[in-house]
């Protein structure tokens, strides 16, 4: 009897593996194929069409997705690995203390908050919904990401290597900046690279701040359209064509942010 | 920054190093101290953002806040032609699907949890457990469109039918059945809290000391109840993965808002369509054409706020308390 049960739990722990992998096989397959079906030239390099008119692209959302998500990355990357130096070479009081805690707070903060915050400091002053908006929330989303990341890595370089780098006269904050930060670029890297795969999947902090535009624009204080939110509000619309557009800027996401994640992955395993 | 890449950890040339000749301030103690309160600078500026982003808040939703007062959180009408804001129905579908995602999820991820701790070969486990994390990679608004062209026709023609058919007499499971509704949304839900969960509760159940297991399993006792040993001793970090997913589901505005129906009515029925505080956010903001529908809406992410803000709190908290000799705790988010 006892010997029973435990083959029965230890099948249902098999089965339930085996089905979160069916529904990731599920879910991925879904978009390979509906998203090879529909992907073709045009939706890289054409403007969307006016609605009933088939066919066109989505260059404008490729395009404002990449501008959005490389300001985001350049506005927060400085200030995440600044604050992780601080949290783990300085911040042994209070400070370090509270601001590792608001960290992990702001890594739980719904992306639709972040929008609403941006939507009042950025978008209610300046009167009109713009791309610079838009990259600053994608920012916020970032900085919990890359200061943990950064904060974990630099904590593990040994002290031994401070010691021996101050030992030989370098002044601390070029023991850091030369020594330890470059010791563990791997890892910080590795966070930066996921950190730009998830917000350049992010939609909710977009729909207000960036909004969206049918138009390819270059300009910061415009709205600007991105890639996520073209696949939502092509996925609620009523038009088959705009579903399969959908899928295939789906599959154009999903796969970039796969790539990243898996490559990620790889780097780190390929340490040892 | 970028000067000289270094080898991973010898260090082989040390000219960039070495002291320069002249005296520069670059090499004074007073560098030192500039280059500390600059990065000390950041870590405040990460303060001063969480503060300007409540303040903020507050301030642009003042005119909800005012008139309503407490009883915008307890009134049941969402009428913006009247100007008149009630919350809870966002709350109630909000911790319904979430609990609805709970659910499901906490007893996928620990059977996976266990597989991957206690059955999985040892060289196919990093392989298993990356799978399960890139499932928290895809991003949401896939997930939503999966979720309207595959999951809803699919709830809609074989499961919902089969739940009315066998627990219709439950008011739980009565109504129409479009596809859409709450039941469907915390299914989505549970597919993307399911990483986060398994994931820490991996890192929980290594943390154990194999000595407790090895010794119940002397003892005479099964594989299971040898794990039931461990899984008591890893109940915090469990616990805190758990209420991290929750705090990711309730917090889910995409997915949700592309399947869940949006309407705001508290339905008892689970098939029934309902809505959620960040998809009435998600769907309305823009759409809002006077101010106090804006601060209405802005008040409901407050809400929204706060509720991440305990959850996550008690999250840490329990996570902390278990890995507190350990590194690395949650790579989920």
């Amino acid at each position: 009897m006892r010997k029973l049960i435990d083959k029965l739990v230890f099948t249902i722990c098999s089965l339930s593996t085996v089905l979160v992998l069916a529904i990731l096989a599920l879910i991925i397959i879904y978009i390979l194929a509906n998203g090879v079906l529909a992907i073709n030239l045009d939706f890289f390099t054409k403007l969307p069409k006016p609605v009933g008119e088939t066919g066109g692209g989505m260059v404008n959302g490729i395009i404002g997705s990449a501008i959005m998500v490389a300001i985001a990355a350049l506005i927060s990357i400085p200030i995440s690995i600044g604050a992780a130096i601080y949290l783990s070479e300085f911040g042994k009081g209070y400070l370090a203390v509270i601001v590792r805690f608001l960290v992990d707070v702001l890594a739980g903060v719904p992306s639709i908050v972040i929008g609403i915050f941006i939507y009042t400091i950025v978008v209610l002053p300046m009167k009109r919904f713009s791309a610079i908006a838009g990259a600053l929330a994608l920012a916020i989303i970032m900085i919990p990401t890359i200061v943990r990341a950064t904060e974990e890595a630099l904590k593990l370089v040994p002290q031994t290597l401070r010691e021996a780098a101050l030992a030989l006269g370098a002044p601390y904050w070029r023991v850091v900046l030369e020594i330890v930060v470059v010791s563990a670029h791997k890892a910080i890297i590795s966070g930066v690279l996921l950190s730009i795969a998830r917000v350049a999947g992010e939609t909710a902090p977009l729909l207000f701040t960036a909004l969206g535009n049918r138009f390819l624009v270059t300009v910061l204080d415009r709205p600007m359209a991105s890639l996520p939110v073209q696949i939502y509000s092509y996925a609620v619309s009523p038009y088959d064509d705009w579903h399969s557009q959908a899928w295939a800027a789906t599959f154009v996401l999903v796969m970039f942010i796969l790539i990243i994640n898996l490559a990620v992955r790889f780097f780190i395993y390929s340490k040892e | 920054m970028e000067k000289k890449p270094l080898a991973d950890t010898v260090v082989t040339d040390f000219s960039s190093i070495l002291p320069p000749r002249k005296k520069s301030w670059l090499m004074s103690p007073s560098a030192d101290s500039a280059f500390r309160y600059l990065t000390a600078g950041l870590a405040v500026f990460l303060l001063a953002l969480v503060t300007a982003l409540v303040v903020s808040m507050v301030y642009n939703s003042q005119l909800s806040l005012s008139r309503f007062g407490l009883s915008f959180v307890f009134s049941t009408t969402w009428d913006p032609v009247k100007e008149i804001f009630g919350a809870l129905p966002f709350v109630y579908g909000t911790l319904v699907s979430s609990l609805i995602a709970l659910i499901f999820a906490i007893p996928i991820s620990l059977g996976v949890a266990i597989f991957l701790t206690e059955q999985c070969p040892y060289k196919l486990r990093p392989i298993v457990l990356t799978l399960v994390e890139l499932l928290a990679a895809i991003p949401s608004v896939a997930y939503g469109l999966w979720g309207i062209f595959v999951l809803v026709p699919f709830m809609r023609n074989y499961i919902n039918p089969f739940l009315e058919g066998t627990l219709g007499f439950l008011p739980l499971f009565k109504g129409p059945s479009y596809g859409i509704g709450l039941l469907t949304s915390g299914i989505i839900l549970a597919v993307m809290i399911v990483p986060i969960i398994t994931a820490i509760a991996v890192n929980s159940l290594t943390a154990v000391v194999p000595t407790q297991r090895e010794a119940a399993l002397a003892l005479g006792a099964t594989r299971w109840e040898a794990m039931q040993v461990v899984l008591l001793n890893a109940r915090s970090g469990i616990i805190g993965g758990v209420i991290l997913g929750l705090g990711r589901a309730l917090g889910e505005t995409m997915a949700v808002t592309m399947v869940i129906g949006n309407r705001p009515e508290i339905a008892v029925s689970l098939l029934a369509p309902a809505y959620t505080m960040a998809s009435v956010i998600a769907n309305e903001f823009t759409e809002a054409t006077y101010d106090l529908y804006l601060h209405a809406l802005i008040e409901i992410a407050i809400l929204l706020f706060v509720i991440t803000f305990i959850v996550q709190a008690m999250a840490q908290l329990l996570i902390r308390q278990i890995s507190k000799g350990k590194t690395s705790y949650a790579k989920a988010n």
